[in-house]
């Protein structure tokens, strides 16, 4: 346990700061309406305009809505950027610092990242479960609202696979931190790895409503993990075997991009350049 | 000096400082080009597996998104001075040096910058847009052209209007409120898919609050050759561009009202 402490303590403190920014999480919350807001009229649309291939669809459209309102409501769980702390750390070689700890230093970051995403989506989700979830169905458009999921099954396996998206989107901020450490700069990668995520993870379109062809590709590589296999097992459309796949798929995804990062971690940090005066 | 000859003065100036890296400038520009292709992707995998939606092809959407699309891009070229304003130059205490200079702080916060990368998103636009025009096949004969750069006039006006717009609200809040990506971004997200997708509420925020529809759907379909199956008359569709012109006007009595009551944040 005492080993533990140091981790559990950079995680509290840093989720706890994180939650005190009210007015950004209302502002992301007001973007995530309009985007989800949108795609819900355009996917209806597409549904009740070709009835034989919206009967030959994998997901129904009401699969499909409250696919789309948890993909708004968990959107900061995916890791758009690397982590700005660590970035402004390389920037100004406050990375000594961290070096000198008398912990681990991946596992340190690791943990701050993890409270970092954390935090910027609980209130978001919050509100938006409110938002879609309830006052949707109050103003008389439940047909649009963000519906429970149908079965216990169903939502014991989300309550397993969202954790574990959480530690396979955090192995994957940990790359993207140890590129910036690499490179000095957060501007490229950011950006290049925004593309990749959006489409990959599901939130451009659910993975499923791609085509076929693609499925199996889509389902095994390591973006799924993060938020499409989680809403899948929510509006369950992965049950029994494939949804112990989907789980399996995220578990190994996390090993091995922590063992990826931490095989990368002890290079880069080997021959860091430190920054600053 | 005039006030165009300033403003190229200001343009080149940028321009050459962009220009010192230009491996930068150029991966940035690729990089708009490549980020921006995703927007068409959902797009045709929709289509791939649902055939159709209203009547409407991938081609059409194509040029829909590819019309608002330009208009935003040529935008983004001169409009950056008033997209960071509310950090750079409120915030700072900035705005003070621009309103002791002896021109207008519109014509200046326009110099601020000439986004170069923005280069890559204008030719992925053009691209979609006379890509998806040859699929549906629009003979391109000259009064169509003049329509879509009528259009595409009116285009720029109104998302020049929305970051005037967003500019004013930081005489106020000091920041710059980042929600307006949402009429922006979202704008062109929304605009690429025919008004009548969406519902009742929606279509007339986009006709009449934010006037997206007025220089995408409505043109387009005059463009198209198309009558506007919610019933708009004909009459109207290639006037529909002059609302971004309205738009900019309303944007500026904000601007000018913030203006009035700016004090300093400055030390």
């Amino acid at each position: 346990m005492d080993a533990a402490r140091p981790y559990l303590a950079a995680f509290s403190s840093r989720f706890l700061l994180m939650l005190q920014y009210r007015a950004a999480a209302i502002a992301g919350f007001a973007t995530q309406c309009w985007w989800g807001g949108i795609k819900v009229m355009i996917y209806a649309a597409f549904f009740a305009a070709a009835p034989a291939a919206a009967a030959a669809s994998p997901m129904t459209l009401a699969q499909v809505i409250t696919y789309t309102w948890l993909a708004q409501a968990l959107l900061a769980l995916t890791p758009w950027n690397a982590d700005p702390e660590v970035a402004l750390a390389v920037r100004t070689g406050a990375v000594a610092y961290d070096r000198l700890r008398p912990v681990d230093t991946y596992s340190l970051w690791y943990v701050r990242g993890g409270a970092w995403m954390a935090s910027r989506a609980l209130p978001r989700a919050a509100l938006m479960l409110l938002g879609a979830g309830l006052v949707l169905p109050l103003i008389g458009l439940s047909d649009w609202a963000w519906k429970p999921p149908p079965s216990f099954a169903a939502a014991a396996a989300f309550a397993i696979s969202l954790p574990l998206a959480l530690a396979l989107a955090t192995a994957f901020l940990m790359i993207v931190n140890i590129i910036v450490a690499a490179t000095l700069t957060d501007r490229g990668i950011n950006v290049l790895f925004n593309s990749l995520i959006i489409v990959f993870s599901g939130n451009l379109l659910p993975l499923a409503l791609y085509p076929d062809w693609a499925q199996t590709a889509l389902l095994i590589q390591p973006f799924a993990g993060m938020m499409d296999i989680p809403l899948r097992l929510y509006v369950g459309q992965l049950q029994g075997s494939e949804a112990l796949l989907g789980l399996g798929l995220q578990v190994f995804w996390t090993v091995a991009l922590i063992l990826l990062g931490r095989v990368a971690m002890a290079r880069v940090m080997r021959r860091l350049d430190v920054q600053g005066g | 000096m005039n006030s165009a000859a300033l403003l190229l003065r200001y343009f080149s100036a940028s321009l050459r400082s962009q220009l010192q890296y230009p491996g930068s400038a150029i991966m940035l520009g690729i990089g708009a080009f490549l980020t921006t292709i995703i927007d068409m992707l959902a797009a045709w995998a929709l289509f791939d597996r649902f055939g159709q939606v209203q009547g409407w092809g991938l081609g059409h959407i194509a040029v829909f998104y590819g019309v608002v699309s330009t208009s935003f891009a040529l935008t983004d070229f001169f409009t950056r001075g008033f997209d960071v304003f509310g950090g750079e130059f409120v915030k700072t205490g900035a705005f003070d040096r621009v309103l002791l200079r002896p021109r207008s702080p519109a014509l200046q916060l326009i110099g601020y910058e000439f986004r170069l990368s923005r280069f890559g998103r204008l030719a992925q636009a053009l691209l979609v847009l006379f890509v998806g025009a040859a699929v549906v096949g629009v003979t391109w004969s000259p009064d169509k052209i003049l329509l879509l750069a009528w259009t595409i006039t009116g285009g720029v006006a109104l998302f020049t209007g929305l970051l005037v717009l967003q500019a004013s609200f930081a005489f106020w809040t000091t920041e710059s409120l980042e929600v307006f990506n949402v009429l922006t971004y979202g704008g062109i997200q929304a605009a690429q898919f025919p008004l009548s997708l969406y519902a009742g509420w929606f279509r007339n925020f986009l006709i009449f609050v934010v006037p997206l529809g007025c220089v995408a759907y409505y043109p387009v379909l005059a463009i198209l050759d198309q009558p506007d199956p919610l019933g708009a008359p004909d009459w109207w569709l290639p006037t529909a561009p002059a609302m971004g012109f309205v738009f900019l006007a309303a944007s500026f009595l904000a601007w000018r009202a913030g203006i009035r009551r700016y004090t300093s944040t400055g030390s």
